[in-house]
């Protein structure tokens, strides 16, 4: 038979492995390990009594129980609130239950450190609005709410981290098949018994796997704490290992206070992936059916109205307000003038678009880093994600694992470990180049790009390629003619996934920036912090508007191809 | 004239041993079958002959050409193996239109546009899809994606077809037209298909030859439809063809007496000397009468199943099961009730020895 001839011994399995690894291994692999290594190893030796040392100063010492209570407090508060308006939406004859929906996830899109300087300029204790406003007018000795404090960062926190739970929660309630509940109340169990006894046992596990996202989230948290804490002395881990390096300008014992710090944020994150893993792998989901059914609604008779003013209330004081102050402050002449129509104007807005060199780079440099960040790691994600998905090859396990980094390791620990790989050590010299920058994107959103297009590819079937071979294509072949076709809206997903977040990003460009690569997020920060407060909120609000045009614009997409 | 030949092959996943030094060969031009039960490893052979699996050890052969031998390091990938494959979910690709995935295998094989053309709309006709070559797979039924399969399968002219559990997504009726159109397009275009399935009647009705393969992964029996149905080697090709009586008959001298009891079978004895032997027929080879010669028995369930009487009947300890056509049974007068004791005999019967029920029992 002539179609039968001899396999090309070229092994496309092993190249892509060999890249894929490659990949994970030196964009997030190398620094993780540099900043273990710098921990633990001092001149060529193992020495832990300097890491014991190093926690042990106040200063450190204090930043971790900061970040702790800090975490603490945003996740009990996130996940009353997220459960609790998660409850509201699905399970009650609350009106407007779909606006209310969409309401609640604004906060999602929305930055949290932009939303900080909004409560900055509404509570700080002296010249807040709010805070002015009732001094003025009601006769007040000092500020009604002091937001430089634990409670004040942990509630702007629970404002932008909540929907985290709110999402997981929605989602069970919603897949929760109404005949569990059913048959109880049958069996002649009250709502409160149902409600307790079905109900919450059945959610728990997405309750706790929401909130121990937060957790994770809010440890490594720097926006909100760095607008709203250094004022006060309040430091937390990652803005700690900011302020050293960014004071002392990279000085051996500021990397290694990084280090150190940044080592115990990996060991807790591992700590809390493996926690999530746990609460999420015990079955319990499998009550929750892949269906959607029409839920059991409590009828709120009475508190009906009055919910719904809570609810409306909670949205306007926590999303239109802050929105409304960035764009009014950044429409003012000078910073502190009142609220008339003779000082506001558009003149910040032109003034930073199209004549400030300093938001002109920022808002270039966002851009172009966050749309070359996105290309790449769509790519090198779909490869990867492929590979754990979908080849049978000898060495993969090292790639899962390495694939679940990215999982874990919050933004400050890259951007450090990136410094610690790219500056000259290793014959390479990044710092302080927008390409330090770009790693580090890298290495940050890998995660969202594996999660999309591994999702994509578990939907294409493996006899869809195996058709395609029998058909007389190659490996190569088929990958082009059939799965990337194929994955095309996961890699899109991915690539919004990747570009909207990274115009936003501070964590990350605020430990790599240098006077000539500032991001929009930098530059909003650092414009802030030197007092030009009507300049950074008019940035803001450009960031504002430039986020939520690209939500639109993906929604809108997403929903046509029906991802 | 053999065109595919698979040598001792076995295949093991971590510590499951799926085959093991399993050796079959089909015939140019006929339409063989593969039938076991679910998880037999049936799916597993058929992926070894694709290429999609290699085998731990043994040989494989299309035409007479090695294709699979690791102890030579030869392991032919299958996109040149040149078979048509149609999988158990279709696997038509949702983002080509009907004409497009027909015609990907000539796209590949770099075929002039007007063949390429002409060759697709002459085989979306053949399969009865004449006019809906411009549908994406979401605008067709299960078995309008099942007919687009097929054609992509027979597109290229294979020298063999496999076909892996095609109909086991489609309704009855859809599954017997399909069958019999399967089997036609055979017949006219002349080609070898491999056929892998679960359904014995889908096996019997469409091969020329079957081969019986049990849970271990071993090919219990080969042979054409009758001889498996009629002829079965063992209890476990018997019982896996079709509802199963087996009677335990034990030698006493020259006597070969039923179950328990003093009774002779009315049949012709085994051959052999072994003490235990088994009786196996089918329902439908169990003559029933109110008296006369044979097997004196007692009714023990009388089922009335509409077309036909289902009776449970008793013979000394030992049960078996027979059905009778409801009019022939009221015109004969053989209507009987729980309790009422018959008489049978037998119009076909097949020993085996007592050992090799043992295992179907169990099973």
């Amino acid at each position: 038979m002539s179609s039968i001839t001899q396999k090309s011994r070229f092994g496309v399995a092993q190249v892509i492995l060999f890249l894929s690894v490659a990949i994970l291994v030196i964009v997030v692999a190398v620094p993780v390990l540099l900043i273990l290594f710098n921990a633990f190893w001092v001149n060529g030796e193992f020495n832990i009594k300097d890491v014991y040392k190093i926690i042990s100063e106040p200063q450190t010492y204090q930043a971790l129980i900061n970040s702790l209570i800090i975490a603490c407090v945003t996740t009990i508060g996130s996940t009353i609130v997220g459960t609790f308006f998660a409850w509201l939406v699905t399970r009650t004859d609350l009106p407007y239950k779909g606006f209310m929906k969409a309401m609640f996830l604004v906060p999602f899109m929305l930055p949290s450190f932009i939303g900080a300087l909004a409560w900055k300029m509404l509570l700080s204790p002296n010249a807040g609005f709010i805070n002015k406003f009732f001094i003025d007018n009601f006769g007040f000795d000092g500020p009604i709410f002091n937001i430089y404090s634990y409670l004040g960062i942990s509630l702007v926190e629970v404002m932008y981290l909540f929907p985290f739970v709110f999402i997981q929660v929605c989602g069970a309630l919603e897949r929760m098949d109404p005949t569990l509940e059913e048959s109880a109340r049958i069996s002649g169990a009250g709502l409160f018994t149902i409600t307790r006894k079905i109900t919450i046992p059945l959610v728990l596990p997405s309750i706790l796997s929401g909130s121990l996202l937060i957790m994770l989230y809010s440890m490594a948290h720097f926006g909100t704490v760095a607008v709203l804490g250094i004022e006060n002395g309040i430091f937390n881990i990652p803005t700690l290992i900011y302020e050293r390096i960014h004071q002392s300008g990279g000085s051996f014992d500021a990397i290694r206070t990084g280090t150190v710090l940044a080592t115990v944020l990996i060991i807790t994150a591992a700590f809390i992936i493996w926690l999530q893993g746990k609460v999420l792998g015990k079955g319990h989901y499998q009550i929750i059916g892949g269906k959607s059914f029409r839920p059991m609604e409590l009828k709120l008779r009475a508190l009906r109205v009055p919910l719904l003013i809570f609810c409306l209330v909670y949205i306007a004081f926590t999303i239109v307000l802050p929105t409304a102050v960035i764009f009014l402050v950044g429409g003012l002449k000078t910073y502190g003038l009142p609220f008339t129509w003779e000082n506001l104007s558009l003149s910040n807005y032109k003034y930073i678009l199209f004549e400030y060199n300093v938001t002109k780079d920022a808002i270039w440099n966002s851009v172009t880093l966050g749309l070359s960040a996105a290309v790449i790691t769509m790519f090198a994600g779909v490869m990867i994600s492929y590979v754990i998905v979908k080849m049978k090859v000898r060495g993969k396990r090292i790639l899962e694992f390495l694939g679940m980094l990215p999982f874990s390791v919050p933004g400050s620990v890259i951007a450090l470990g990136v410094i610690l790989a790219w500056s000259g050590q290793f014959g390479i010299n990044l710092y302080n180049t927008v390409w330090i920058i770009l790693v580090a994107y890298i290495a940050r959103y890998m995660a969202f790009s594996l999660k999309a297009n591994s999702a994509a590819l578990e939907q294409v079937h493996d006899s869809l390629v195996e058709a395609s071979r029998a058909c007389g294509a190659t490996m190569w072949q088929s990958l082009k003619d059939i799965v990337l076709p194929l994955v095309r809206p996961g890699m899109l997903a991915a690539f919004f996934l990747i570009f909207l977040p990274s115009l936003r990003e501070l964590t990350v460009s605020i430990m790599l920036y240098s006077p000539t690569t500032r991001t929009i997020g930098v530059a909003i920060y650092t414009l802030n912090e030197d007092g030009e407060t009507v300049v950074s909120a008019a940035l803001a609000g450009i960031a504002l508007i430039i986020i939520i045009v690209g939500q639109m614009l993906i929604n809108r997409f997403t929903r046509k191809v029906g991802v | 004239m053999e065109i595919i030949r698979v040598e001792g092959v076995a295949k093991s996943y971590g510590k499951h041993q799926v085959h093991k030094d399993l050796t079959l060969s089909i015939k140019r031009g006929e339409c063989f079958t593969l039938l076991g039960p679910s998880g037999c490893g049936k799916t597993v052979l058929l992926r070894l002959i694709a290429g999609f699996e290699t085998p731990d050890t043994g040989k494989i052969f299309i035409d007479n050409t090695v294709v699979t031998d690791p102890a030579g390091g030869i392991d032919i990938s299958p996109d040149r193996r040149g078979l048509g494959i149609v999988f158990q979910d279709y696997a038509v690709w949702p983002h080509m239109t009907v004409f497009d995935n027909v015609g990907y295998p000539l796209k590949i094989a770099k075929r002039p546009k007007n063949e390429l053309r002409d060759r697709v709309m002459e085989t979306i006709e053949m399969v009865g899809m004449g006019g809906l070559e411009r549908r994406l797979p979401s605008e067709l039924s299960g078995g309008q994606q099942q007919r687009v399969a097929l054609a992509r399968a027979l597109v290229a002219n294979p020298s063999v077809m496999i076909l892996d559990e095609p109909l086991s997504n489609l309704d009855a009726n859809l599954r017997e037209e399909m069958r019999f159109e399967i089997k036609e397009l055979q017949r006219k275009l002349n080609i070898t298909v491999l056929y892998v399935t679960h359904d014995q009647e889908i096996a019997l009705a469409i091969s020329d030859r079957l081969a019986i393969m049990d849970e271990e992964g071993r090919i219990r029996q080969t042979g054409n439809p009758w001889e498996i149905f009629e002829r079965s080697a063992d209890p476990f090709v018997f019982n896996f063809m079709g509802i199963a009586n087996f009677v335990p008959v034990r030698r006493d001298g020259e006597a070969y007496l039923v179950g328990n009891g003093e009774q002779l079978i009315p049949w012709e004895p085994p051959k052999g000397d072994a003490p235990e032997w088994v009786a196996g027929f089918r329902p439908s080879d169990v003559q029933i009468a109110q008296q006369g010669t044979g097997l004196r028995g007692t009714v023990k369930r009388a089922n009335f199943l509409g077309a036909v009487m289902d009776y449970l009947i008793e013979v000394d300890g030992a049960h078996l099961r027979t059905s009778i056509e409801t009019h022939e049974a009221i015109s004969k007068g053989l209507m009987f009730k729980e309790g009422e004791t018959c008489v049978i005999n037998f119009r076909d019967l097949l020993w085996f020895n007592a050992e090799s029920l043992k295992e179907v029992v169990k099973q």
